[in-house]
């Protein structure tokens, strides 16, 4: 069994911004989504969802306000999923609730060190 | 008639409780010691009751005689007690000196502390459970053997080689120092869960011998929630959870002795006092800021006691096996989920996920397949659970299976 990360990215614009009900059916979605993944005895780490503010620090003591608003593809969270080869992580990753809002996933194998 | 049913029954509670402090007294690795004097004490008791009827107070009665028999047998045997003695810095007291603590008190401090003794994940769970049967609750070697569905030669060697192991490895019959109480909790908890599951889910036919399991495993349960060292919010958890299952235990059996699901269960058979009791556990529970498993499953326990079939209930039931299976992933839960997904997301959305799961060796998975197919492809659906009437051991399984499979025919 090999780690592999999630990262899901996002369009900032394209986050839902409804009715409660309609968060909560959005947060029931990924809920569901990763449940599905833990079912299967493929999860390693649920792993988080990420505010969308944040800070860069670049060489040289050079901290930036990250303005990620402006990001088309905004890091939302990650995830991290146990199987046995990159296509089976491609497609547990098909599933994902991020397309819904024009997002991705981006898979990529860990390397323990 | 009447005394015939009541030996046994003092039998189990009082020979534990014996066993439990004279082995307190005597160290864990002199504790076929115990067992003997209570064993030997239990004879004398069917003997002489035999003749005599039973006295006044019959437990009273059996403290007598196991103290006397404690300290005949340290008066015989000088190198023993010289030795108990010494370890209890009594040296220096006459041997009638020894006291041999049967107060109510000392009764459940001892079978606590016994139950930390035996709970070592350095022995298997078999093994924890069996030995937990025999010293904590009284069970009779053959009694663990039918609750097993085994033989007495292959439980007394289980036992045998796992206080073997427990003496090598020192274990001593007391708390843990509070730091690591937590720690050692787990392995209680886990050794009490699979003890009440052995009696809720086990393959032997025998209902009142489940049933024994399940009650035993809350009695020992509800002494880890009298103590105020271990009563802990986890174990808390735990009580509610058995509570809330053990409701259910009249309903889910009908008068033949079959296994009658969920769905199809009267609910006026439900124990409304012990989903009372569970509730009032699940409340001591909700303190700390510790998220368990058992807490998780209490809640799912809890929805469980629900009547109506709403949406509410199934959607909260899901979220639950959802959070339950990132925390730990059982093969269980994960058809359990799937169940409250067809509930809750409907059929369709359920079968997708179902035929994810791949749990090809369990006749669970393909009556929850022959579940999900039912109504919506009834071919599939027997196709699912003939392959499920294969794979299932028990007679009980087999017909509930059968069963199912005539009414969709029907």
């Amino acid at each position: 069994m090999k780690d592999f990360l999630f990262v899901y990215r996002n369009d900032y614009k394209n986050q839902p911004t409804g009715s409660p009900e309609e968060l909560q059916a959005v947060t029931k979605r990924w809920m569901d989504w990763v449940g599905g993944i833990a079912a299967q005895n493929k999860l390693s780490s649920p792993g988080n969802r990420l505010t969308s503010d944040g800070k860069v620090v670049r060489p040289n003591n050079v901290v930036t306000d990250g303005p990620y608003t402006e990001i088309k593809e905004l890091i939302g969270g990650y995830s991290i999923v146990k199987v046995e080869t990159m296509e089976e992580a491609v497609e547990l990753a098909k599933g994902c609730p991020v397309f819904e809002f024009g997002g991705n996933v981006e898979v990529r194998e860990i390397n323990p060190m | 008639m009447e005394q015939k049913e009541l030996i046994p029954h003092l039998f189990r509670t009082e020979f534990s409780k014996i066993t439990a402090v004279l082995a307190k007294l005597f160290g864990f690795e002199h504790i076929e010691i115990a067992e003997d004097i209570a064993s030997d004490t239990f004879l004398l008791a069917s003997e002489t009751w035999g003749l005599k009827g039973l006295p006044d107070n019959p437990a009273a009665w059996l403290y007598t005689v196991a103290k006397n028999k404690a300290r005949d047998y340290l008066r015989r045997n000088k190198l023993f007690s010289e030795k108990i003695t010494t370890e209890l810095q009594y040296s220096n007291t006459e041997l009638h000196e020894i006291e041999i603590d049967l107060s109510d008190n000392n009764i459940i401090d001892s079978q606590l502390q016994m139950m930390f003794a035996i709970c070592q994940p350095s022995i298997p769970a078999e093994a924890q459970i069996g030995l937990s049967l025999r010293i904590l609750c009284g069970f009779g070697i053959e009694e663990i053997a039918n609750a097993f569905l085994s033989n007495k030669e292959t439980i007394n060697k289980r036992l045998l080689r796992a206080k073997t192991k427990l003496r090598e490895d020192n274990v001593k019959i007391a708390f843990p120092p509070n730091s690591e109480i937590d720690k050692r909790l787990e392995n209680v908890l886990t050794t009490l869960y699979l003890l009440f599951n052995e009696g809720y889910y086990s393959v032997s036919q025998n209902t009142s011998v489940r049933k024994d399991l399940c009650v035993e495993a809350m009695r020992l349960c509800y002494l880890l929630t009298i103590n105020e060292a271990t009563n802990k919010p986890t174990v808390n958890a735990m009580m509610a959870l058995m509570c809330f299952h053990a409701s259910r235990f009249d309903a889910r059996i009908n008068a033949d002795g079959e296994q009658v699901l969920y769905p199809d269960q009267d609910t006026s058979l439900w124990d409304v006092e012990l989903i009372e009791r569970g509730k009032y556990f699940l409340n001591n529970a909700a303190t700390g800021n510790q998220l368990t498993k058992y807490h998780i499953e209490a809640g799912i326990a809890w929805w469980h006691t629900h009547h109506e079939d709403s949406t509410e209930k199934w959607e909260s039931i899901l979220q639950l096996y959802n959070r339950l299976l990132t925390i730990e992933y059982s093969p269980m839960a994960a058809l359990n989920r799937t169940y409250a997904l067809a509930k809750a997301n409907g059929k369709p959305a359920a079968i997708a996920e179902a035929e994810k799961l791949k749990l090809e060796d369990s006749h669970l998975y393909y009556s929850l397949l022959g579940f999900l197919y039912t109504e919506l492809d009834n071919k599939k659906a027997i196709r699912h659970l003939k392959t499920a009437l294969k794979l299932a051991k028990s007679e009980t399984n087999k017909a509930t299976i059968e069963k199912t499979i005539q009414k969709i025919n029907s």
